[in-house]
């Protein structure tokens, strides 16, 4: 897994709340095995007609926008049903870190595991970012992961707070199964308790 | 490990620990794991590395996503990647020696229907799926959660996970619940009451006289869209409902192993005094038939209301988003619920595909005839079988609808070949409303089962209480 320290570029604001699973990725994508062709599935039914043109006036159809690869959104980004392929497909699309004011949580969860960071930020802060990246086609946001601040256009900068256990993991690019198995003595006993119990 | 007056959230969570890492996340021990279809990116990350499956007696394979409902011959299925997707899960769980109800198994069906039906699922467990609607099972007084397909291969592997400890939520419904309300009202309430993104980093209880009056079925209906509320789980604490649902199922305990899990399932129920992170109540008597009118599971409105008129929201973000759910949805402001037709009804899903349902759903339909194409979808084969032995398919029958043979998610997630066209308007007891969750551009409003069939049977979004119906 990449790991991630911090990352400047380009952010594109997408005002509506609730961005569920479903839109990042439809449905009928997730039976595809993770190669190539993960990154056009990337809010495939938003960016895309049913003739495969592009919907004008949507974020991501629009110039200075083509080349973001952070988001930032509003409430409950990613809520909806617990497919990584929603996490896949924002990577391979080359996005690194979305914020929002909240996530779902499986959503929340599965970034973690594959380098994407998800930041929370009060409402007023995500507001304010939107609304300077709507002045300001184009501008950058720097996500610091070692720092936990936001910085946008405009002198914009929040710190936010994070769970340092997946801090620790997203900026050493750990993975999970091979730290949890240096807890492999723990497991093997409490297994044998536990079962001896009859469950 | 908490102290004092615990929840029954507490109570299990302590004592699945295995340990604590200094950024104080817990490794929690996992008791159930089910697997469909999606998960072959976890084996996937499993074999690669070279890992097979550490716990194969706690892991249960049982394809339902992308089964055909229509028979399970090869033309049945929506293709051959279909096919061989099913095939694969199947090739997994025997290389793994995991458990699989397979394709021609009676008691195959949708995982969250086939787990408590089993007796697999057990009070106290912590249970774990790659899908969000696991919370379903907490119905059982189980911590039972959705993940993604990396901690699905972690659970594979280590048959733990680390969680931060969520809050705890406790949801009081007060009152009587009143004829012609089902569950899937109660909860579609409640999530109209506390949003979609209401329940976020909560596990909820839910509790009160009219949760303790729910049948197990109810329950997990009531359970199963927790995550639409964005919780992280959903239980109910386990009763006399329970145990007598538990007993006797194949894979319940049995004899002194019964006894013994009986007490161990009594010491359950949150202690009187625990304190909850966050308390809310509702007055269960007020609940009325519930419908959704946009794109997200919060949207839901009694039957009597109206379309809600953006130009009444003073926010300009919030405005434009409400507009646009109503172009997509092809709705007017203003114009009542009842005035929108539909072009397909679905009865199905992990929400509401079990015997009662599909009683609730015959209830209407007998002696009416659909007005518009409907499909019921059974939640397992032996749900289709009893529903068989009791005559409710030839009640479906004879109405004009089509009872599928197969059990699966089938138009749910719409990746089976089941689908809603393109700007067409499905009535569904599914749990979504999502835009393009049924197929491309579909319109899905969001019902329970009795109400459903009140749609099919009149063509339209209808109160069921004017069918006489519950
Ligand atoms: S019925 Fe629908 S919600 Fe339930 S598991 Fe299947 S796809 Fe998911």
């Amino acid at each position: 897994m990449e790991p991630f320290i911090r990352h400047t570029a380009v952010a594109a604001p997408m005002d509506n709340d609730n961005i569920d699973t479903d839109q990042i990725i439809p449905g009928r994508y997730l039976m595809m095995p993770r190669d190539e062709r993960y990154k056009t599935y990337c809010f495939h039914d938003l960016r895309l007609d049913d003739n495969g043109d592009e919907v004008e006036g949507y974020v991501l159809n629009r110039d200075p926008f083509r080349s973001a690869s952070i988001i930032v959104a509003g409430h409950n980004f990613g809520c909806g049903s617990s497919r990584e392929g929603a996490v896949f497909t924002l990577v391979d699309a080359g996005f690194r870190s979305v914020i929002a004011t909240s996530f779902g949580d499986i959503f929340y969860n599965n970034s973690f595991n594959n380098g994407l960071l998800p930041v929370v930020l009060p409402e007023d802060a995500v507001n304010a970012l939107r609304a300077a990246l709507h002045d300001n086609p184009g501008a950058e946001v720097t996500v610091d992961l070692e720092a936990q601040t936001v910085t946008g256009p405009g002198n914009l900068n929040f710190s936010f707070e994070i769970d340092p256990h997946r801090r620790h993991r997203l900026l050493n690019g750990l993975d999970a199964v091979g730290y949890t198995l240096t807890f492999e003595d723990k497991i093997t006993d409490f297994e044998r308790r536990y079962e001896a119990d009859g469950r | 490990m908490a102290t004092g007056p615990r929840t029954m959230f507490d109570k299990i969570w302590d004592r699945h620990a295995i340990t604590q890492n200094e950024a104080g996340q817990t490794l929690l021990f996992v008791d159930r794991h089910f697997c469909h279809e999606l998960s072959f990116h976890a084996y996937n990350m499993l074999h690669g590395r070279g890992m097979s499956v550490r716990r194969p007696a706690r892991t249960f394979a049982i394809p339902d996503h992308y089964t055909p409902t229509t028979g399970l011959e090869k033309s049945d299925y929506a293709s051959e990647a279909h096919d061989a997707l099913v095939a694969n899960l199947c090739n997994n769980a025997e290389r793994n020696d995991v458990t699989l109800f397979g394709l021609d198994d009676e008691r195959r069906g949708i995982i969250h229907v086939v787990g408590p039906e089993q007796g697999i699922t057990l009070p106290g467990q912590i249970v774990v799926v790659g899908d969000s609607h696991t919370s379903t099972h907490g119905a059982m007084g189980t911590f039972a959660f959705g993940i993604g397909a990396s901690d699905v291969s972690h659970v594979l592997a280590t048959q733990t996970l680390w969680q931060p400890r969520p809050k705890t939520m406790r949801i009081t419904v007060t009152g009587e619940r009143p004829v012609g309300v089902s569950a899937k009202d109660v909860i579609l309430t409640i999530i109209g009451h506390i949003g979609a993104a209401g329940g976020t980093g909560h596990v909820i209880e839910y509790a009160g006289p009219v949760i303790e009056a729910l049948s197990i079925e109810e329950r997990l209906t009531v359970c199963n869209m927790s995550i639409e509320a964005g919780a992280r789980a959903g239980m109910v604490a386990p009763d006399d409902t329970t145990y007598a649902y538990i007993e006797g199922r194949p894979y319940a305990p049995k004899g002194e192993d019964w006894e013994k899990s009986l007490a161990f399932w009594k010491t359950l129920p949150t202690d009187p005094g625990a304190m909850f992170d966050r308390e809310v109540a509702l007055d269960g008597s007020k609940i009325a038939p519930m419908v959704t009118w946009g794109t997200s599971p919060e949207d839901a409105l009694p039957i009597t209301g109206a379309v809600p008129d953006p130009g009444a929201v003073a926010d300009a973000e919030k405005r434009a988003a409400m507009e646009r759910k109503l172009s997509y949805m092809g709705l007017r402001a203003g114009m009542r619920l009842t005035d929108i037709e539909v072009d397909k009804v679905f009865v199905g899903s992990c929400t509401n595909s079990r015997i009662e349902d599909l009683r609730a759903a015959a209830a209407i339909a007998t002696g009416r005839k659909a007005k518009v194409e409907t499909i019921i979808v059974p939640g397992s084969g032996l749900v289709r079988a009893q529903a068989e032995r009791e005559g409710l398919d030839r009640i479906f029958i004879d109405a004009g609808m089509d009872w599928r043979a197969e059990a699966g998610c089938s138009m749910c997630l719409a990746v089976n070949g089941d689908s809603v066209g393109p700007q067409q308007r499905c009535a569904s007891t599914s749990n979504r409303n999502f835009e393009g969750r049924q197929g491309r551009g579909a319109r899905t409003h969001l019902v329970g089962p009795a109400m459903a069939m009140a749609a099919a049977v009149t063509g339209r979004l209808t109160d069921v209480r004017a069918l006489g119906g519950a």
